[in-house]
């Protein structure tokens, strides 16, 4: 029986093929593979379901075992977050001429091109950044492909980077730099969660590459020395990496503004659906300044004119300095990263514009003040830990509870608690990180306290 | 019919240490250079089909060699007053043409193929056989034989033909720091797979990220030592991270740090060779692939010998490389047992941290 | 043949200019009355300095113009859904499932919160695993990490792994190099750069694959490994395989097999009897997960168990009928990226394989080998059309043939005959990576999901561009005429005095010329 996704199947057509090819059968085009490298057998797979009915009740079957975040309260954020995701956004990113496009070029794809053009255009006005490329895989390896320019740019190899970040970023940045470059932590003030910035001005030298800093850090707090720390970066000739979620950009001050050589962050936040993680998208924004952009595999496209006057025509700025013609010498490792989620991005931007922007950001700030002082009221309970404002997210510490058993008890009545920190911060003891964003009511987070009430009762 | 011509005099300021023979020959000869292109052009009238008949110039100018290979010209145009100028040269192939040739033949280099090229264009298919200083233009087979064997094969085959570029050494723009070839036209050669080699990149080299890569492993492997440094761009930016004022075009010598020999000839260089041997830094020079040879024949099998065959390198960027299209680069000292011992795989070194393995022919 | 396609052409103006000031496409859920008076002022604890003095300069549109510019640039992009988008060869273009988007788009994928409960999460768990299960029978190889997010990420996490290997073994200084080959994907040269390694290149002897003597010549104490293709991106298979993962096992290397691209081979021959240590498979091109106009896409990473303690954290693991995640890999390289990865994509991929099983998979393989070959036959056709190296090698997957005949005929060049091709309805066709060793190269793939019908079409549409190309150059050369956009100023793009990649840029221009 030919298969649905196979043309090509019924045997005169085979024949007629092989015919004009001038050989018997397909087995004579696998002739340069010597037998002895030849797969004997059947793959060890389960038979295939050709019926589209049948697989999609096993593959459905199997995936409603999860639990979808929309059929409880979640409060898990982390560096993946629930927020709205506006309809025009799931619209425009499964448009199948977006989705099934690849490395198409500027004649084939210019509606893809232009798409991807203006996520970077309109994305360095919510940066204030002259320069935005198509986004890498996440934040963390958008700041780790950033921290490695620096060392490429400046020639040192130490970089400086906070305590109080998650452990995702701190494998990530192990990964791909601690082989030839030294990562050292600046440590957090144990009040305040912010950056202890006499420890840096210590830490410091002109040996450092870079500095890194984030807003918010991993235990939520806006970094808002984060200007101090990019000018001792500076002064040391180093070059400042800048974190920020774009989602409170709206109204927080913005990397641009603050000085950064880069900027990095999650696009998210900002229309992407969490997918278990795959929507995390990271972005990159830089100076103007060619020696920079070399020092970046990932790709930039630029709008340039064409043969019929008045037309915008857009290409790839610089292709020349990629992984796809430098190979190895001097060159990161790009790829394939998340274009369609900076499709994706460009379009929230749009829709929210300026207003909408601000509007959420103000929302996040104040039910996050909300959430926490009314956590924070409960008895046995810590809520913000830390005094440092928050975004979205803060700690919450427990005096006696066990956050396992607490978020246990919690995922019974149907809310996943904050991320258990007993890993990624001993340190901080009982303590989880709890995300809230406008997805919450009131009547969400009320419920949420009354439920934990009972709980830590 | 075929038409053959030599210039006599190419090739001679090689391996005396001059750029090319174009006005020199004088100072060539007087440096003890001895002609070769004659002989060149008897291997490449051996390699042809005996039965194709042959018109060539008088004497020198291709007579003596197509009786040396034992045959008998058909036809001999005038071959000049025995100057043996550029005029002569165009004068000839103008003449051969006219008497009906179906292709040309030229023994000579760069500047042999400009004239040819000025004397009838793309309007007769023309084939150079390597015998000048300089051979970057793209008209030239690889070697003697090999132009011979081209020409038979497209005379009594399909006559496939493609255009190549003309280029001969721009010396206004030396100063400017670029080994820059300048076209002069076109030829249309014989198209036959692997014989004419493609000329797409000019020896300069666009890609500035690997040749200072280049440049900076090779004056790390240099340190304190001494390194004879051939021409080219790639190898002159050797010279320029070493902080030394060494030529584009010519061979020098570096030795501690300092610049010993500059635009050395072969006498030199033997001379300031001690016990310890030398570093030998060369790259490909024009699109052909030939590594020693062609540009540098001051960097002879005895100065190879005398620094050390096995201390040979080889530098080029990848862009460069491609131009060869996978076929081997080639050395042809005239030294046989030298080239024997300089045949095989190479480690060249194609970046600060990247390095290819190449075959050497 | 003339075109007879028009692609749709909306000129549409950039995000930027769409609107008025005071419009919006969207409005954020507000907090409610009782949260808003708990925070009356939403600032009040940032500090002045740290709060955004000038709004973002973003477009202010309403929501229908916005979602039409979208549209309007979907239907300006020849995604494989719309056009035959066969010409991007070593991207494997297939059919990507309608049925497997609908089953990313459940709730219970795209509304998963990676840090969830494990017993929350069983499900995709469970696929995770099994599609583990299933790459490990089509490799041969033990144990496979999807959290490389793309095809070059896996490579990376394989050179990683590479590196964390010789370290454990105390031989981490000493093994610097990886070898690899110029006609191998350029990331499996620059993957091992960036994790470190220096890079040894081989290029291909006459028969268009790297010859035995070369690999000898390259083999040192200093090898830590190679990082290959095969077939390579020409097509040309290196029969020799074995013996090249057998000499560098001698010599003390690992053997990484770059599959991104495996679409040829699939049940016909394996990493594990080649000899492979590692290998990688790009989900989005062999199996079938949509390119997405550049990612998300996933690269699975695959090695034999004795490397299995240095994949990244975490794996998936099996107890009982239980799916859990392993943390605590003491040896593990780190993290490629965060969390497990692109999991929407496997699921995907899981759903593609199970609908094809053993004999479909293989469908699969023989399917595109007889569709590269009868293109290649139809493409001998073309006028100035030759083939690189042996001509009796035949292409498994992609190929990679020469126009440079043609070039010199016409000096009409295959840039230009591939941009032309966008007049035709068709994708424009790869040319190569680089360095260009192929002259005028053209890499075209016609993978399974194309039919004889499609093949005849492209292979015309060359041919007719090819003759055009002869009778007027011009003609070819200011092509295309019928799609979205007509030829642009590609040497705006290179330079920085006129690069444009933002308008930020551009008023910065501006402000310098005074325009």
């Amino acid at each position: 029986m030919p298969h649905p996704y196979i043309p090509n199947s019924a045997p005169e057509v085979r024949r007629e093929m092989l015919d004009a090819i001038g050989v018997d059968s397909v087995e004579d085009l696998y002739r340069p593979i010597p037998s002895e490298l030849r797969f004997q057998g059947r793959l060890p797979l389960e038979e295939g379901i050709p019926e589209e009915g049948r697989l999609r009740r096993h593959v459905e079957g199997i995936l409603r075992r999860n639990t979808a975040t929309t059929d409880v309260l979640s409060f898990l954020g982390a560096g993946c977050y629930q927020h709205e995701v506006p309809a025009v956004c799931d619209e425009i990113n499964r448009r199948g001429e977006f989705v099934t496009s690849y490395a198409g070029d500027v004649y084939g794809d210019h509606g893809r091109l232009q798409a991807l053009w203006e996520f970077q255009d309109v994305f360095a006005e919510l940066i204030e950044m002259d320069v935005v490329t198509t986004p890498n895989y996440d934040w963390s390896t958008a700041a780790a492909m950033c921290l490695r320019s620096s060392v490429m740019l400046t020639g040192r190899k130490r970089v400086l980077v906070p305590a109080a970040l998650l452990l995702d970023r701190r494998l990530v940045f192990q990964d791909y730099l601690a082989h030839d470059v030294q990562v050292d932590e600046i440590p957090f003030d144990e009040a305040t969660g912010l950056l202890d910035l006499a420890a840096l001005r210590s830490a410091i030298g002109d040996d450092v590459a870079a500095v890194y800093v984030e807003y918010p850090n991993a235990l939520g707090v806006i970094e808002h020395q984060a200007a101090e720390a990019v000018e001792i970066a500076h002064e040391h000739g180093a070059m400042a990496v800048v974190g920020a979620d774009p989602s409170g950009l709206g109204v927080l001050a913005s990397p641009g503004s603050l000085g950064a050589d880069f900027a990095v962050g999650d696009l998210q936040p900002l229309g992407m659906h969490m997918s278990y993680g795959g929507g995390l998208s990271g972005y990159i924004g830089c100076r103007n300044d060619p020696e920079v952009i070399e020092s970046l595999p990932v790709f930039i496209f630029a709008k340039t004119d064409t043969l019929a006057p008045g037309q915008h025509g857009f290409g790839y700025l610089n292709f020349d300095r990629t992984h796809y013609v430098k190979r190895g010498e001097g060159s990161q490792n790009g790829g394939t990263t998340t274009a369609l989620w900076a499709i994706t991005a460009a379009a929230y931007l749009g829709l929210h514009g300026p207003e909408g922007m601000r509007e959420l950001g103000e929302g996040l700030l104040q039910r996050t003040r909300y959430a926490a002082d009314r956590i924070g009221a409960l008895p046995g309970v810590t809520a913000p830990r830390f005094t440092g404002a928050s975004l979205k997210e803060f700690v919450v510490t427990y005096d006696a509870h066990d956050v396992a058993t607490v978020d246990a008890a919690l995922r019974e009545r149907g809310i996943f608690g904050g991320k258990d920190l007993s890993v990624d911060f001993p340190s901080l003891g009982r303590s989880s990180l709890w995300a809230v964003t406008e997805v919450h009511t009131k009547d969400d987070i009320d419920r949420l306290v009354a439920t934990l009430g009972e709980v830590l009762a | 019919m075929i038409g053959l011509v030599v210039n006599p005099v190419a090739g001679l300021g090689g391996a005396v240490g001059l750029k090319g023979t174009d006005g020199m020959v004088d100072e060539a000869l007087a440096r003890g250079a001895v002609p070769r292109a004659g002989e060149r052009a008897v291997l490449a009238v051996r390699a042809l089909p005996p039965e194709v008949p042959l018109a060539t110039a008088g004497g020198a100018m291709g007579a003596d060699a197509v009786r040396a290979a034992g045959r008998e010209p058909a036809l001999v145009v005038d071959g000049g007053d025995g100057a043996t100028t550029a005029d002569d040269t165009r004068r000839a192939v103008a003449a051969l043409a006219e008497a009906g040739c179906e292709l040309i033949l030229f023994a000579g280099g760069d500047g042999t193929a400009r004239d040819v090229c000025a004397a009838i264009g793309d309007r007769v298919p023309a084939l150079g056989v390597p015998a000048g200083v300089k051979i970057q233009s793209a008209a030239f087979a690889e070697s003697p034989r090999r132009a011979g064997e081209l020409a038979g094969a497209w005379l009594t085959g399909r006559r496939r033909e493609r255009a190549a570029e003309v280029v001969d050494l721009d010396e206004d723009a030396v100063p400017a720091g670029r080994v820059g070839p300048r076209l002069y036209g076109t030829l249309r050669v014989p198209l036959g797979p692997g014989l004419v080699a493609s000329a797409k990149s000019p020896s300069n080299d666009e890609d500035p990220a690997a040749v200072n890569g280049i440049a900076a492993r090779m004056a790390e492997r240099i340190g304190d030592g001494t390194a004879i440094l051939g021409p080219g761009t790639t190898v002159a930016a050797v010279g320029r991270e070493m902080g030394l004022d060494t030529t584009l075009v010519g061979v020098d010598l570096v030795r501690g740090g300092a610049l010993v020999l500059r635009d050395a000839a072969e006498r030199d260089l033997l001379e300031a060779l001690d016990g310890d041997g030398a570093t030998t830094v060369v790259t490909p020079i024009g699109g052909q692939g030939f590594v020693l040879g062609r540009g540098n024949q001051q960097i002879s099998p005895a100065v190879l010998r005398a620094a050390g065959i096995g201390r040979l390198t080889v530098v080029a960027t990848p862009a460069k490389l491609a131009v060869l299209g996978a076929r081997p680069l080639i050395v042809d000292t005239g030294d046989e047992a030298t080239d024997a011992e300089l045949r095989g795989w190479h480690r060249l070194v194609t970046g600060y941290d990247e390095e290819t393995i190449y075959r050497v022919e | 043949m003339s075109p007879q396609f028009q692609q749709a052409r909306w000129s549409e103006p950039l995000l930027s200019e769409l609107g008025t000031p005071g419009e919006r496409g969207y409005v954020p859920t507000a907090p409610e009355a009782e949260i808003a008076a708990h925070a009356p002022d939403p600032l009040a604890a940032i500090p002045p300095a740290f709060r955004r003095s000038t709004p973002p300069r973003l477009p202010q549109v309403a929501q229908p113009q916005l979602l039409r510019h979208f549209y309007r640039l979907s239907q300006e992009t020849l995604g494989n859904d719309v056009a035959v988008d066969f010409g991007l060869g070593t991207c494997t273009m297939k059919y990507s499932p309608k049925v497997n988007e609908h089953l990313v788009r459940m709730p219970e994928v795209q509304d998963l919160h990676p840090a969830q409960h494990e017993d929350t999460v069983q499900g995709i768990l469970e696929v995770l695993w099994r599609l583990e299960q299933m790459l490990c029978a089509i490799s041969g190889l033990d144990r496979f990490t999807l959290q490389p997010p793309s095809g070059s990420a896996a490579v990376y996490t394989n050179a990683s792994i590479v590196r964390a290997y010789h370290a454990s073994r105390g031989e981490g200084e000493q093994r610097d190099e990886i070898i690899s080959s110029v006609f191998s994907h350029p990331c499996d040269q620059s993957g091992p750069w960036s994790a470190g390694f220096k890079v040894v290149e081989l290029y291909p002897g006459p028969n268009g694959y790297p010859e035995l003597d070369a690999l000898k010549a390259a083999l040192s104490n200093r090898t830590a490994g190679i990082v290959i293709t095969n077939p390579e991106d020409t097509g040309i298979y290196n029969p020799h395989i074995a013996e090249f993962t057998r000499l560098v096992h001698e010599a003390g290397g690992l053997c990484v097999y770059d599959q991104a691209n495996a679409n040829g081979i699939l049940g016909i021959a394996r990493a594990r009897e080649a000899g492979f240590d590692l290998c990688h498979f790009n989900m989005h091109k062999t199996f079938s997960s949509p390119h997405n106009g550049m990612g998300p896409a996933m690269g699975a990473s695959g090695v034999k168990e004795e490397l299995a303690r240095f994949l990244p954290a975490p794996v998936v693991e099996k107890r009982g009928d239980r799916f859990e995640l392993d943390w605590n890999r003491p040896e593990s390289i780190g993290k490629i990226r965060s969390f497990v990865g692109n999991a929407q994509i496997a699921v995907r991929s899981y759903a593609w394989i199970l609908a094809l099983g053993p004999d479909g998979i293989r469908e699969v393989a023989e399917t595109a080998v007889l569709n590269a070959n009868y293109l290649a036959t139809r493409l001998r056709e073309v006028p100035g059309m030759s083939q690189p190296f042996p001509t009796s090698n035949t292409p498994i997957e992609q190929f990679r043939w020469s126009l440079e005949a043609l070039r010199e005929e016409t000096g009409v060049g295959s840039a230009d005959i591939s941009r032309n091709l966008a007049d035709y309805g068709f994708q424009p066709v790869f040319g190569s990576h680089h360095p260009f060793i192929v002259p005028e190269p053209l890499t075209p793939e016609a993978s399974e999901s194309f039919s004889k019908e499609d093949i005849d079409a492209w292979a015309d549409a060359m041919i007719d561009i090819a003759k055009r190309a002869q009778a007027d150059a011009d003609d070819v050369l200011e092509g295309p005429y019928r799609n979205a956009c007509r030829r642009i100023d590609a040497a705006a793009l290179d330079d920085p005095e006129r690069w444009v990649p933002t308008s930020r840029v551009e008023r910065a221009k501006g402000a310098v010329t005074g325009d």
